[in-house]
């Protein structure tokens, strides 16, 4: 065993105030999610805005605290961490953020917002900081004079290129990357991703990888994880879910994806409706306003994860759907 | 043909180490030079500090000994006018040339030590109400809103009644009343920035609170502040004379542009120098320090400059 990083029932609920006389109401942004990630291995998290991905991420950088559950970083638990701890962990976990024009400051220059890392966490001198930033910038495809410009010279995928050398700039052990290519054009994200995978071999981080977009997940994810309003609907080997997702909504999820080719024999699936609203989401299986195979008993009963093909599916009729 | 072959040769220094890049000093003041407008404003400010610093050398005359013959000379290129006075003479006989260079003292530092003495708690504080939106920003703004709520002058009255008339009170009145602009500015410009990515990015890296504050947050908040500090110069120097005009600030016959504003709008019929050329210099002052200010701003705007 070892997992980099451990999440267990994690939940996080927010508050949110509905007018002066109406009392709060509580939005299950997350609500229990686990699953462990091995050092060097690639978890995608995938579902549709608005399931709970990006409340994850920041659960897992520790921007937020989560409500409840547990969460381990190299085997070190969050809760209960003192802060000097709690700062050490943070080192462990970096992130890349979905939009490249924002994730970088405007006002400082390429090289200082990479040796900035260093400067807060590292007693090194500061040619040593240059030495490593250089370093970084090279492996991620930067050439050396960029160091001395301002993050508007550059176009979005050199962006991207520099925010992924701050995350690594660390080597932490975990990198957290919110759509990191969503905001790119095609050509431009497969070098992303190529870039992700080299950096992955060369410092066996594990990467938490969150996306709605399935090709670019398929290329990267050993594990996937499926969500739906907050839970996860099923989990598993990348593989196995690509060639034969179980769950009703995965199996939509990957139907929804463009084909050049459309295989006529797999009609698309498609699903009614939109996501739930999470204030009054609906009772039983989140999914079953919008399932097509759903019964009375998905309308009562929440369905838990079970393992079932190898992997784990929160569905009634798993077996029933899949012969 | 050409583009062909560029892309070749401009990689070829590539080798180099970084080396070569210019000092921050010479990168900003070859962004400011770019600005002929700031340039222009910058070398009327040097001349009136200059002026200011060697008043006594530079001004022709003791700026209040009163030449009894010659009230309200006109200046020299008009009709009546002396060569000995330049500019003219007031409604007392004193020259009005000496008096604008030795009011420069009192003006610039009324100016500056009030934008200042706003600037910098203005800044802390609206950058603590934005960085704190639960407890402390909201206590720090409505304490704001009540100093925003009186009018201005009065307050500065009141304060100066408090504290006394004099100098130091003046400037410490006038900073007083300018203090809510400057921390609403700032407040709402770190409200904007603290919800980007780069500051939650600075935060993983595991910056702390005044790091977040002052390196990442607070550059990306100053262009407004820089306008708001240039312009509220000259309405400093304009509540000194109201406060100077109502005996609370400087007190006759220490030469003070807006003093002299003040004190010469009866004779603006008869003798238009008296009041105009006080008033001009005010301008000019203003209009070289906003000039100032614009080019500061966009030499501190890395999207302005050119590429390196």
């Amino acid at each position: 065993m070892n997992a980099v990083l451990t999440a267990r029932d994690l939940t996080r609920h927010y508050e949110i105030s509905r007018g002066l006389f109406k009392g709060h109401a509580t939005v299950r942004a997350l609500n229990g999610v686990s699953f462990e990630l091995d050092a060097g291995k690639t978890l995608a998290v995938v579902g549709e805005s608005g399931c709970g991905k990006s409340t994850l991420a920041r659960a897992l950088t520790l921007i937020e605290e989560p409500t409840s559950g547990s969460l381990q970083i190299a085997g070190q638990e969050i809760a209960g961490a003192g802060k000097a701890e709690r700062k050490q962990l943070r080192r462990d976990v970096q992130m890349v953020f979905q939009s490249p024009y924002a994730s970088l400051n405007p006002r400082q220059k390429i090289g200082d917002q990479l040796a900035e890392p260093l400067a807060i966490n590292t007693s090194l001198s500061r040619s040593e900081r240059r030495e490593r930033v250089q370093a970084m910038m090279q492996q991620v495809g930067l050439r050396p004079e960029h160091y001395q410009r301002y993050p508007h010279m550059f176009s979005g995928g050199q962006r991207q290129r520099i925010a992924i050398a701050r995350a690594m700039m660390l080597n932490p052990k975990i990198v957290v990357a919110d759509e990191p290519t969503s905001a790119l054009d095609v050509s431009i994200q497969a070098q992303v991703l190529n870039l992700f995978m080299d950096l992955q071999e060369q410092f066996n981080t594990a990467y938490v990888f969150i996306s709605h977009n399935l090709s670019v997940v398929q290329h990267v994810a050993d594990q996937i994880l499926v969500m739906y309003l907050g839970r996860p609907v099923e989990m598993g080997d990348a593989e196995r879910i690509y060639s034969r997702p179980l769950h009703p909504y995965t199996q939509a999820l990957l139907s929804a994806t463009p084909t050049i080719h459309p295989d006529p024999a797999k009609p698309k699936i498609k699903i009614q409706g939109e996501l739930p609203n999470p204030l009054d989401p609906p009772t039983g299986c989140a999914f079953h306003k919008r399932c097509p195979y759903a019964t009375e008993r998905c309308a009562v009963e929440v369905p838990e994860l079970r393992l079932l093909d190898a992997r784990q599916v929160a569905c009634h009729h798993a077996e029933v759907i899949n012969p | 043909m050409n583009t062909t072959t560029q892309p070749l040769r401009a990689e070829a220094p590539l080798a180099e180490p970084v080396a070569l890049y210019p000092s921050p000093l010479k990168e900003f003041w070859q962004a400011f030079s770019r600005n002929k407008g700031a340039v222009g404003g910058l070398l009327f400010m040097l001349l009136v500090v200059f002026c200011a610093l060697f008043a006594p050398w530079v001004a022709p005359h003791n700026p209040s000994e009163q030449y009894r013959d010659f009230l309200l000379t006109p200046p020299m290129w008009l009709e009546g006018g002396q060569a000995q006075f330049i500019l003219g003479t007031d409604e007392l006989g004193r020259d009005l040339l000496s008096r604008l260079i030795h009011g420069s003292r009192l003006s610039l530092l009324i100016g500056l030590s009030s934008v200042l003495l706003s600037l910098l708690p203005g800044i802390l504080l609206g950058l603590v109400a934005g960085f704190f939106p639960r407890l402390l920003g909201p206590s720090i703004m409505r304490l704001m809103d009540i100093m925003l709520a009186l009018p201005s002058l009065l307050l500065a009255v009141a304060i100066v009644a408090i504290l006394g008339p004099g100098l130091n009170n003046t400037v410490f009145a006038i900073a007083i009343v300018h203090l809510p602009a400057y921390v609403r500015l700032t407040r709402a410009a770190v409200m904007g920035e603290l919800n980007r990515d780069y500051v939650t990015a600075a935060r993983l890296a595991g910056a702390g609170l005044p790091r977040l504050m002052f390196v990442t947050v607070l550059p990306n908040c100053m262009a407004p502040l820089i306008v708001q500090a240039t312009m509220s110069f000259s309405s400093a120097i304009l509540d000194a004379a109201a406060l100077g005009f109502l005996g609370l600030g400087v007190q006759p016959p220490t030469p003070e542009w807006g003093t002299m504003l003040a004190s010469a709008r009866d004779y603006i019929e008869r003798a238009w120098w008296v009041v105009s050329l006080p008033g001009l210099t005010i301008l000019l002052s203003v209009l070289a320090i906003n000039l100032m200010g614009d080019g500061l701003r966009d030499a501190l705007d890395p999207k302005l400059k050119n590429a390196v």
